[in-house]
């Protein structure tokens, strides 16, 4: 590890996460990318088979570079509510929630989930880096806060046999854990927190370590789950998978708002489809709350839509258009052929208002065949859940194997 | 007798544009250029045995592509080569390093200033922001707020649609940003003064402000506008130092057509009947032609190339009020070899980039204040930089040129002209600064040439060596650069033109001036212009 | 919630500064339940009149009054309710070494080794400047446009102050103004004048009350607006001090129904679901009122009385942003007798002093003050209002002078002895000009820019509270969100000098607001 002052930092641009040697054992093909400061794999071995993984068996993602934030003090409570439009005083402690922020002109900065792991205090987990929107938002709070991404290495375990794994490796009554719960467990070398939750629309777990316990924690699940076709994944086929389950990403489905140049190119949660999160009436003057409100009344300018697209060519990029040659209407954000619902998914945005449930539109598709690039009209159907949302997903007692 | 289309004065960088395009657009052009080489402030000089120096300006950044591009100038041998590095020393004998990839960049800065590292971001997509809002301005005419000409008014609904489309708060923030001190909008960023020192440099490179003055934060933006292949905010060198920029506009000029003669001062502009007919060069010759185009700066042109009562009483004034004072200096060093920095680690690529003493504001702030006073600054900013780590051609094997500019220096000292004395201990000054920080810098020297503003101004007729050709403050900017009634690059006469930066938008090897003037001249000539709108990036 | 006495009001302001109790006696007019809530012992904030020494009285931090906003003295009938003046339209008299003074009006200037041609560029740069002050002056009493939802009034104001720059002054001076908006006053008055002892006095103006030097850009606006509020520019001397102004306003707004309360300091406003309900005194008192309006600094109001946490983040980041240092000390001396000016009579001494020599001078002094030092060579603006008003000293005399510059933070802080220090320097100034005046000094003080911060609020010791610099003006000021006098909190309103159009005694910011309370502008 790098020490802060470490002047010659400078010599390796990347830093590796504590999994890195485990996850290097299973590395085949050697693809990998940047995020943040760690280095990621994109690909393992096959992104179809790591792919299958997370719907079929068990599937390790390696979350550490993940930006994560620790919150503490008298004032937490207070403090997560005007930062977050969602309604805090419900997030009880021990349970986690998908959430966005917002600037103050209702644009979404990023989305990631809330821990409340006590009555004062919370972790906030990222795509993102967040410190500097903390700073602005501390300011009259009694609260300390801190980055804690390089403290904290996690994976996300998902997969329908993920709970029989941890159960297989000792972890008690985890199969009681409903969805968004968040627990600690003993493990060699302290506590370490498991929550219900991922990226995956499927069965899933997300386990949080120290830096030491990280390659413990990796052996106890292969052990765990040496029956069951446990594999690590790359993010290709996590990517897959988080389309298939209608989850936006950020800088994909939207550009995040302290980092967006051009004027106009930032969203708002109702944009983005996800106006459920944002409780105008909850009493506090949470970021965004007077743009939002604003925008509820004054209507939204675009709609997002979850796409059931005509035929198996993946709308990547493709424009969006109410008829067959006729007026744009948007663009498809995120597609991808989904292997388990056999269906082609798109995710995309459309101006208001357009794109209501059940409506058609069409898509402009290029693709190619052996460098011969095609065009293709597709009809797509404005579709209300996700292509994959299987019972198992919030089912607990998850079912045994 | 042979009569021009054209006829402009002064072979800089923007003459040069600005004949191009006219010639590219059929016409008959003359160039005049006082000196025996061509250039102004954009040349490469060969002042001691194979050393090229870039001896005024230094860096190729800011100069529009658009004009690269629709004049061919690669093709007349122009490169521009983008560097890496740059670093700011610090008294404690630390530097902060400027790395081009992200994440090592916030790990600099997380060594000097865990604060200030999450601000960086946000301060990089705001000036990337104001980049955005500005570059599309650069290579048009500003418009007249007091007239009613359709084409003002159009103008003015442009500007006015622009201003609009940044919406609510980033209009607000902007002109908030534009009035501003660069101290005060760095301070509501970061905390750490090195970090803010290193920014803040940009902001008073050739202004007569101190970082605490408001304004300074445009000055910045200013600098940082330019891009070198979309990359915003990157610098470069054009190969063979920046005489290569005016060499290869020359060789796009003649290639269209075009004449240029050296050694060619003009003494006057000859003005009949209210309208241009010619120039008459300091030999007495006269040279004919009803468009003059100056490329000098409105104090030279309106109160030294015209007789006053051409010019007219209201320009004279203006011209006389305009603001054009020096308050740099430069070194041009021959070097023996690379200095070595006792702050770099071993191995570090840093020095390949621009670095710079002055690692706090108040050092700023003070040397500001002694060039109140008429002196130069006793621990002056220095934007220091070695082509020759890049650029293999301005130097022999092994031998290196270092180019020096120097903030703050005084056009007059104390109200006294410069001597080669003063020159001395002002050169003295500087590099007893440097070597501080270099053991061995001062036995790599072979050569030194200083220059103050007064130097420039003698040499190439900047008005007191300001390098843009009359400062960029808010009362000389837009409209009112150079002053409300020649901002579209015409004269107070028929025929007479402008094309320097003291026109729209002003200093730094940009070019846009000068392609700005040509659309006009070629309006006005019932031409189809040759001039390329800006390319934008939406 | 146990001191429930809970009156209750149609709108609360807190802070009895003079915008404060202009802002209750519009809104009591118009038939609004009012209380003005006001912490000291006496109404007035900054413009109040105390006890310098026993028999001695002076105003303590505001002196002259050049801004009183004409239309709120005449709507308010200010007169009637006592405001008198003991000297109207006083000159200025710029102070020099060798005692030949000049003496500058409204549009001559003569003695100080004037030459005739800046004496008749004087009148002609003074006549220009009154006519830019009347282009534009009729800005002051309006709220800066809102410029992305222009309303009606909005739009008559921008087509008027088209009109007036364009049609008003016509085309030449029109550019001309929009060139010189954004100068500092150094370089206008360069262009102007050869003397430098006119253009020491006259750069005076530009940089009173700011944190800027004659050489610091945006400044000439400081200047204009000297001349554009208030009276054309004519410095008055109100009787019994500037206390006797703020007493009138405060008649005022109780002949109008509001009820004014001294020694209520307001500990917090209080906001229930995102919307003001009233606020809670020192003592536990809460009040009740759908409307507040603060007459408070902005950082406090949003920091200390309603909390960050009522508004959105960037709301607040924006409001730490706001600068308000302050550069200006205060000097006051009772005497026992008036001293001599070195070539004054005792009739010029009721004039305004100023003490400017040269432009390079102030800027100098001005050098100190960014690095958090005092200045060596400090410049005044003094006034000796018992010459006038012998009600403010029984016997003998009182001197008051604003002094540029002091830091509000002093390197090694302000200590006893760096305040003694400082008082030293500034009576040896004094002295250059009046050498026997230490004969005569009973008491002396000085109050710097953090007294100023502890005493009245100001925070950073900004008399504008919050720098009065293009970035921070119209609807700029004091953020945009804030700049129609609504905060992004529903019932929350402010009043004061951080608002447009800023500091200085003239009651607009008060009268402003309540327009946009009364029309409930939001």
């Amino acid at each position: 590890m790098l020490s802060e002052k470490d002047p010659n930092h400078w010599r390796s641009a990347v830093k590796y996460s504590p999994f890195y040697n485990k996850i290097k054992e299973h590395d085949y093909v050697n693809e990998w990318h940047r995020w943040q400061e760690y280095t990621t794999a994109t690909v393992l071995e096959d992104t179809t088979i790591e792919y299958f993984a997370i719907r079929n068996s068990a599937s390790i993602f390696d979350i550490t570079p993940m930006s994560k934030y620790r919150i503490k003090g008298p004032d937490a409570l207070e403090f997560m509510n005007r930062l977050l439009p969602r309604d805090m005083t419900k997030i009880r402690v021990g349970r986690v929630a998908y959430t966005v922020w917002c600037d103050d002109e209702g644009m979404v900065i990023d989305d990631g989930t809330v821990f409340r792991i006590a009555e004062d205090e919370y972790l906030l987990c990222a795509q993102e880096r967040q410190m500097e929107i903390l700073r602005r938002n501390a300011v009259g709070f009694d609260i300390s806060y801190s980055e804690v991404t390089d403290e904290i290495a996690a994976i996300s375990f998902q997969g329908p046999v993920t709970c029989k794994i941890l159960k297989n490796m000792g972890f008690k009554d985890v199969e009681t854990m409903k969805m968004f719960d968040v627990r600690f467990f003993d493990f060699p070398g302290g506590e370490i927190m498991i929550s219900r939750s991922g990226y995956t629309g499927d069965l899933g777990y997300e386990i949080w370590t120290k830096n030491d316990q990280a390659e413990p924690l990796w052996d106890a699940i292969y052990e765990g789950g040496k029956d069951y076709a446990i594999r690590p994944i790359g993010g290709d086929a996590l990517e897959i998978a988080r389309v298939e389950a209608g989850l936006i990403a950020a800088h994909v489905d939207f550009s995040p708002a302290n980092e967006t140049v051009r004027a106009g190119h930032a969203k708002s949660p109702y944009e983005l489809g996800l106006g459920w999160l944002v409780k105008l009436d909850k009493g506090v003057a949470f970021n965004g709350r007077r743009a939002l409100k604003k925008e509820k009344e004054n209507g939204s300018r675009y709609r997002f839509v979850k796409l059931d697209v005509e035929g198996n060519k993946p709308a990547h990029n493709a424009y969006l258009f109410d008829k067959e040659n006729g007026k744009n209407i948007g663009h498809v954000s995120s597609a991808a052929w989904a292997p388990s619902a056999k269906t082609n998914v798109g995710l995309g945005f459309v101006d208001m208002p357009y794109g209501e449930v059940g409506d058609e539109i069409w898509a402009e598709i290029y693709y190619q065949k052996e460098l011969k690039w095609i065009k293709r009209w597709a009809k797509c159907t404005v579709v209300k859940d996700p292509a994959w949302s299987p019972p198992r997903k919030t089912l607990t007692p998850p079912e045994d194997f | 007798m042979k009569k021009y289309d054209v006829i402009v004065i002064g072979a800089g960088h923007n003459g040069l544009t600005n004949a191009a395009f006219l010639a590219k657009a059929g016409l008959d052009v003359l160039v005049v250029e006082k000196n025996d080489y061509i250039g102004g402030a954009t040349v490469s000089r060969n002042l001691h045995e194979d050393w090229k120096y870039s001896n005024c300006s230094y860096l190729a950044s800011l100069f529009r592509p658009e004009i690269y591009r629709h004049l061919n100038l690669a093709k007349h041998g122009l490169q521009v080569v983008t560097y890496n590095g740059g670093f700011t020393l610090t008294d404690s004998g630390d530097y902060l390093g400027s790395y081009s990839d992200h994440e090592v960049m916030r790990r600099e800065i997380r060594r000097h200033s865990p604060v200030d590292v999450d601000a960086y971001d946000r301060y990089y997509h705001q000036m990337a922001k104001w980049c955005r809002f500005i570059r599309p301005m650069l290579l048009r005419t500003p418009p007249d707020p007091t007239s009613f000409k359709f084409r003002d008014l159009d103008e003015l609904k442009f500007l006015g649609k622009k201003f609009f489309d940044l919406g609510q708060k980033d209009l607000y923030d902007f002109m908030k940003f534009f009035t501003v001190s660069v101290g005060d909008f760095l301070d509501e960023f970061f905390e750490s003064d090195l970090i803010k020192a290193h920014k803040a440099g940009s902001a008073v490179v050739g202004t007569n402000l101190g970082p605490r003055s408001p304004g300074t934060a445009y000055v910045l933006l200013h600098h940082y506008m330019g891009d070198v292949d979309g990359a915003v905010g990157a610098w470069g060198f054009p190969r063979g130092g920046m005489g290569a920029v005016s060499g290869a506009l020359a060789g796009a000029f003649q290639e269209y057509g075009g004449e240029i003669r050296t050694n060619a001062g003009v003494d006057q502009i000859i003005v009949k009947r209210g309208k241009v007919t010619g120039v008459r060069l300091e030999n007495g010759e006269e040279i004919f032609s009803d468009r003059v185009v100056s490329n000098l700066d409105a104090k030279k042109t309106f109160l030294g190339l015209m007789d006053p009562k051409d010019a007219g009483e209201k320009v004279v004034k203006a011209a006389e009020r305009y603001k054009s004072r020096g308050s740099s200096g430069k070194l041009n060093i021959a070097l023996n070899g690379v200095p070595e920095f006792t702050a770099l680690p071993k191995g570090s690529e840093l020095i390949k980039g621009d670095f710079h003493i002055v690692d706090n504001m108040e050092t700023y702030e003070r040397g500001y204040d002694e060039w109140k006073d008429g002196k130069w600054s006793t621990n002056p900013y220095l934007d220091l930089l070695i082509p020759t780590l890049t650029d293999p051609t301005m130097a022999p094997p092994g031998k290196h040129y270092m180019t020096c500019f120097v903030q703050y220096c005084p056009a007059k000292v104390e109200g006294k002209d410069w001597n080669d004395d003063l020159l001395k201990q002002f050169g003295d000054n500087v590099i007893n600064s440097i070597a501080k920080y270099s053991p061995n810098f001062k036995d790599l020297i072979e050569h030194v040439e200083i220059r103050s503003g007064q130097v420039i101004d003698n040499e190439i007729g900047l008005t007191e060596g300001n390098i843009f050709q009359g400062e960029l403050s808010l009362n000389q900017l837009m409209f009112n650069r150079p002053f409300h009634g020649c901002a579209q690059y015409r004269g107070p006469v028929n025929g007479l033109y402008l094309s320097g930066s003291t026109t729209h938008p002003g200093g730094g090897v940009m070019g846009a001036p000068g392609a700005n003037s040509a659309r006009e001249i070629l309006m006005d000539m019932n031409l189809s212009t040759t001039v390329p709108e800006d390319e934008g990036d939406d | 919630m146990t001191n429930t006495s809970n009156k209750s009001y149609d709108v609360i302001i807190v802070g009895g500064g003079h915008n404060g109790l202009v802002c209750a006696a519009y809104l009591a007019k118009a038939g609004k339940k009012v209380v003005v809530l006001e912490a000291q012992k006496q109404v007035g904030g900054a413009a109040v009149t105390s006890e310098l020494s026993y028999g001695k009285k002076v105003s303590s931090c505001a002196h002259f009054l050049n801004q009183l906003n004409t239309i709120v003295s005449k709507d308010l009938n200010l007169t009637s309710h006592g405001l008198k003046l003991s000297a109207s339209n006083i000159s200025t008299i710029a102070l020099h070494a060798d005692g030949d003074h000049m003496h500058l009006t409204k549009n001559s200037v003569k003695g100080g080794g004037i030459s005739e041609s800046d004496a008749a560029n004087y009148k002609k740069f003074m006549d220009l400047m009154h006519e830019y002050a009347g282009t534009l002056g009729f800005l002051i009493d309006l709220p800066p446009m809102d410029i992305f939802n222009l309303d009606w009034d909005d739009k008559v104001a921008a087509m008027k102050l088209g009109w007036k720059m364009r049609f008003g002054l016509g085309a030449e001076k029109m550019s001309e103004f929009l060139r010189m908006v954004g100068m500092n006053i150094r370089d206008v008055l360069d262009d102007e004048f050869d003397n430098e002892h006119l253009k020491g006095a006259l750069s005076f103006d530009a940089v009173l009350g700011t944190h800027t030097g004659p050489y610091s850009p945006g400044n000439f606006l400081n200047f204009l607006y000297r001349i554009a509020s208030g009276n054309n520019g004519a410095v008055d001397i109100p009787e019994g001090g500037m206390g006797a102004v703020t007493e009138a306003m405060s008649k005022a707004a109780i002949a109008n129904g509001a009820e004014v309360r001294v020694g209520a300091r307001v500990k917090s406003i209080n906001v229930d679901n995102c919307a003001v309900i009233g606020v809670t005194l020192e003592d536990g008192e809460q009040l009740s009122a759908g409307i507040v309006a603060s007459n408070a600094n902005m950082k406090t109001t949003v920091y200390d009385m309603v909390g960050p946490r009522h508004f959105e983040a960037d709301f607040v980041k924006r409001i730490g942003d706001i600068r308000m240092r302050g550069a200006a000390a205060k000097l006051h001396i009772a005497l026992k007798e008036l001293p001599e000016f070195t070539g004054l009579s005792k009739q010029d001494l009721k004039n305004r002093l100023v003490i400017a020599p040269t432009q390079n001078q102030v800027e100098r002094a001005f050098n100190h003050v960014k690095y958090g030092e005092v200045s060596t060579s400090p410049m005044m603006e003094i006034s000796i209002p018992s010459v006038v008003d012998s009600s403010l000293a029984e016997n003998g005399h009182v001197l008051s002078a604003t002094v540029q510059y002091a830091p509000y933070e002093l390197k090694g802080g302000w200590t006893d002895q760096a305040k003694a220090d400082f008082l030293e320097v500034c009576i040896n100034r004094i002295a250059e000009f009046a050498p026997n005046i230490r004969d005569h000094i009973e008491h002396a003080e000085i109050i710097t820019p953090k007294d100023l911060e502890d005493r009245f609020g100001l925070v950073g010791g900004n008399w504008h509270h919050g720098e009065l610099t293009l970035d921070q003006m119209l609807m700029l000021r004091p953020v945009p969100e804030a700049s129609r006098y609504a905060l992004p909190l529903d019932g929350m309103y402010i009043c004061g000098a951080g608002a447009h159009p800023g500091g200085g005694v003239m009651g607009a910011a008060g009268r402003n607001a309540a327009q946009a309370i009364l029309k409930g502008d939001a």
